[in-house]
């Protein structure tokens, strides 16, 4: 039977389409109608307006701490993700292919265990490295490094199927290039796409991250959102909606860089005809 | 092979290429290779078996065998890819064998498509030398000259993927060359393409080498490209060289069954050696290698076979036109197959009788199979 046969027609699509969009749509304008309404039942926009007044930046405190955090938070893990994640999938591809299928089950481990289970494991580590590093909110990005791995390595991965890893190396090592060179000059560029769909991805759920953080004691984004949401429910879902779009923004930039990375330069010309 | 020789085919676009052509102007006389006693193990596994080899400054030598043969593992060891368990690699008589690749001094072009997909034909071409810290200016006029130096002078700002697969390897080889290394190192570089291009390419890296004066190792496990472009080949089988030689001598005297079966085409012909010499369907033929007396087997050329007036009588199998020629297989009464090749204009058909007869030309000859 072919694909044109097994398709739905476009009436069954676009329902289809209208009620997944409903799914995610009416939460949304929920807590966008929220934000909106006044005590005696009216609309107002001061809830927005009011994110904005000195007045409030007591109140709002928490959330602005959490916003820093989670930045700093996000810095860490994509350092991580970039520095050692992606040269450590590099040596796996290079110098020891038999390790990757053991490495892939390490690394989308995580994707199967809750966060709430992965807390329990983390406590007694994070007594020693509160003992040793302290207890800065961004020792949780070691936390975090292991809950992106599964997202990280997926996009990494896919990158690094795609071009011959090994001859690209040993090209450049022929031609007089050290290993540094060989990562920063050669590798790299030719897993842009891959880097940077993992890096935007981990500061996506970087952002988004709840359980850990309030589990182990520290603050971020979320667990001030929720702090403040105590005081005045109205500015939480505010900012979970500005958390939100920003997600969205940070996700569509991952597809647009995905497509143009996958692509260099491939619109303007064909390849050349035999002429040797 | 002369000058003249190596700027004849009018559709050659490098002969077009001058001696003020920077490259060219710096042709040298290449280093020595050697290869001593070189043993590699992958686990518990031996693929080279204590290689010996001496390459001459601005030799080409081919490494030819099937695969699997340790020809590929051979280069790599030569090229720093991989460490030899055991022996000596030398280049320019020093022992390069802890000195790692990017430090070898050496170009290299692969099997597969190589280029960096990210960088300019002309940025790829320029890689090596900005890798020597060559200036800006000086790495661009070098690099220019070395894509003249493989016809694609017009092509340097073009990107990998809008090449052809010809196109692609020549840009490899003028990068691998534009360092001028005083080792270049062809790891099949042509099996990736169509036969027509393969034989272009084969010529021009053939006339490049020879301008160069670069000494050079091509692995190929095409005997007819090794054949065609090499000073010498070493037959490698089981990850060690069964036989080293000009192709005229690995063609024409191979010195084992091993070189006499990769090499070229044979019959292999029950026989029997007396005194010297080996007795096949009635005729007595020299041995290229002793052999003591008893049964064997001997490997015969088809072009060392005629159609005669008198000699052994047998039945035409086939008979195909080869363009030049006709290669004919004929069985004798005796039930040997044999294949011959002779004249156009010589024509016979299935079933045909006819009587063939063996040149007087040394043999290779081998232990009949048990």
């Amino acid at each position: 039977m072919s694909a044109e046969r097994l398709a739905p027609r476009p009436a069954v699509r676009w329902t289809i389409l209208a009620g997944v969009g409903l799914l995610f749509l009416i939460p949304i304008a929920s807590m966008i109608g929220f934000t909106l309404r006044d005590a005696g039942g009216g609309s107002t926009l001061e809830h927005w307006t009011g994110l904005a007044d000195p007045a409030n930046a007591g109140r709002y405190r928490p959330i602005w701490t959490g916003i820093g955090n989670s930045l700093v938070l996000a810095v860490v893990t994509v350092g991580i993700v970039l520095f050692l994640l992606a040269p450590t999938m590099v040596l796996i591809t290079l110098r020891y292919p038999r390790l990757r299928r053991p490495f892939e089950f390490l690394c989308l481990l995580p994707i199967s265990i809750p966060a709430i289970v992965l807390v329990v494991g983390l406590t007694p580590v994070y007594l020693t490295i509160g003992r040793t590093l302290g207890t800065g909110a961004w020792t949780l990005a070691f936390a975090y490094g292991i809950t992106v791995l599964p997202y990280a390595y997926r996009a990494i991965q896919s990158n690094l199927d795609g071009i011959d890893v090994k001859t690209l190396a040993e090209a450049a090592r022929s031609l007089g290039a050290d290993w540094l060179t060989v990562l920063l000059r050669v590798l790299a560029p030719n897993l842009r796409g891959g880097l940077l769909a993992a890096s935007l991805i981990s500061v996506a759920v970087v952002l988004g991250e709840f359980t850990i953080a309030s589990l182990l004691n520290r603050q971020n984004l979320q667990t001030a959102v929720f702090v403040v949401s105590k005081q005045d429910p109205y500015v939480a879902v505010a900012f979970a909606l500005l958390a939100l779009l920003f997600a969205f923004l940070l996700l569509l930039v991952i597809g647009r860089v995905g497509r143009i990375a996958g692509t260099p330069r491939r619109r303007r010309t064909r390849p050349a005809q035999e002429t040797s | 092979m002369t000058d003249a020789a190596l700027t004849a085919p009018a559709t050659d676009r490098t002969a077009a290429v001058t001696g003020n052509n920077p490259l060219v102007a710096v042709r040298g006389e290449g280093a020595a290779v050697q290869f001593a006693g070189v043993v590699k193990d992958y686990g518990s596994t031996r693929v080279l078996h204590g290689v010996d080899l001496d390459i001459r400054p601005g030799e080409l030598v081919s490494l030819l065998g099937p695969s699997g043969c340790g020809k590929t593992t051979a280069l790599r060891v030569l090229a720093g890819l991989e460490s030899a368990t055991g022996g000596v690699v030398r280049i320019g008589g020093r022992d390069v064998s802890a000195v790692p690749t990017n430090k070898r001094d050496i170009g290299m072009v692969f099997q597969s498509y190589s280029l960096f997909p990210h960088l300019s034909v002309l940025r790829n071409t320029m890689f090596g030398l900005s890798m020597r810290r060559v200036a800006g200016k000086e790495a661009d006029r070098r690099a220019r000259a070395a894509l003249e130096l493989v016809g694609l002078e017009g092509f340097a700002e073009r990107y990998p993927h809008q090449l052809s697969g010809g196109q692609q390897q020549r840009v490899a080889l003028a990068r691998a060359l534009v360092t001028e290394p005083r080792v270049l190192l062809l790891d099949e570089p042509l099996s990736a393409l169509d036969a027509k291009v393969r034989v272009q390419l084969r010529d021009e890296i053939r006339r490049i080498q020879l301008r160069l004066g670069i000494t050079t190792v091509f692995v190929t496990h095409d005997q007819e490209e090794a054949l065609a472009v090499s000073d010498r080949i070493a037959v490698m089988h089981k990850g060690g060289i069964e036989q080293i030689g000009t192709p005229d001598e690995l063609y024409l005297r191979p010195a084992t069954p091993v070189v006499a079966d990769f090499v070229g085409l044979s019959s292999v012909v029950p026989g029997s050696v007396k005194a010297g010499r080996v007795e096949v369907l009635g005729f007595w033929l020299p041995l290229i290698t002793p052999a003591g007396d008893g049964p064997v087997e001997a490997y015969i050329r088809p072009e060392n076979v005629r159609l005669a007036d008198e000699g052994v009588a047998a039945s035409v199998l086939e008979s195909t036109f080869l363009g030049s020629l006709r290669r004919t297989r004929v069985r004798t009464e005796s039930g040997v197959t044999l294949a011959l090749q002779h004249s156009v204009s010589e024509r016979v058909v299935f079933g045909q009788e006819v009587r063939v007869a063996i040149a007087d030309v040394p043999v290779t000859v081998r232990q009949p199979a048990a």
